[in-house]
């Protein structure tokens, strides 16, 4: 049970960065580490004491597998998370370029 | 292996703090790095080789790509003191943690323990995937044969992501 506190622990430092932090590139990174301890959570529910990585052997037909589901929906959920990174990466990009700052307060006064 | 994952989550805990804590954002980037790589580390020991392979090729592009970021921007977050908002955002996210640590501590009475998970459902597509799909590797025959149009829609997701930051890279400014 320890694991899963601590993967909880991690989501939890993701999620105060992004709260409290102003800085566009910080914001970015703490997104990621949230999205990081979402995928090791699932990757820990479905791992299965002794279990061998799921490729069938056919020399061992009674070998026991780790749940191969939450590794697939993993595999997904981690090149949409580059995906996302991409595009907030090129927003900052733009936005730096135009006012000069990574400060989220500072683009706030900016508008209007 | 429940001690050798818990080991190497300390340490991304600690580089996750430290990037959010560092004053110079190169090298907050580079300690997201640590958090991206001790994930690697963590699905090699919960046997998802595949898993490993594309986060270890994910981490190092979106890295690259933050670097790039931070290079040709700013690398300094100059200090400041919270100010009013600052103080109700850190009583904002401190109220948000301990709402869900509530939740999870219900949600962790239902749910089994480290490594005894039942296959409830991966026990269908285990016996006899291998003779349905052709493939030897569980995972990648549940990716594109069971899930073949969540892969599309992945794909999709995957272009649009690629046509979107062309787009706005390339427009100009108006005046």
């Amino acid at each position: 049970m320890t694991v899963y506190i601590l993967c909880f622990i991690l989501f939890l430092v993701g999620l105060y960065g992004a709260i409290t932090r102003r800085n566009l590139v910080k914001i970015v990174i703490s997104l990621s580490v949230m999205e990081f301890s979402v995928f090791l959570f699932l990757a820990l529910i479905g791992y299965v004491e002794g279990g061998s990585a799921p490729i069938i052997d056919p020399a061992k037909p009674d070998a026991l597998y780790v749940d191969p589901l939450p590794q697939a929906m993993v595999l997904t959920a981690i090149v949409i998370g580059l995906a996302t990174t991409a595009m907030l990466m090129s927003v900052i990009i733009r936005i730096y370029r135009k006012y000069k700052t990574l400060d989220i307060r500072e683009i706030k006064n900016l508008r209007g | 292996m429940e001690a050798a994952v818990s080991l190497i989550l300390v340490f991304m805990i600690l580089g996750a703090v430290f990037a959010i804590h560092a004053r110079d954002l190169l090298s907050a980037v580079i300690s997201c790095g640590i958090v991206g790589y001790g994930l690697v580390i963590c699905f090699l020991l919960l046997k998802a080789p595949d898993l490993a392979i594309v986060q270890i090729v994910v981490e190092t592009i979106s890295l690259v790509l933050m670097v790039a970021v931070v290079l040709d921007s700013t690398r300094q977050e100059p200090f400041t003191l919270p100010d009013k908002q600052g103080y109700v955002n850190i009583a904002t996210a401190v109220l948000t943690a301990g709402v869900i640590l509530y939740f999870l501590n219900l949600a962790t009475g239902s749910m089994d323990a480290f490594g005894e998970g039942s296959l409830r459902m991966a026990e269908h597509y285990i016996n006899g995937a291998a003779a349905k799909t052709g493939s030897a590797n569980l995972v990648t025959g549940v990716v594109f044969d069971f899930r073949g149009y969540d892969t599309l829609g992945e794909a999709t997701v995957l272009v649009t992501a690629v046509l979107g930051v062309i787009t706005i890279l390339r427009i100009r400014g108006k005046k």
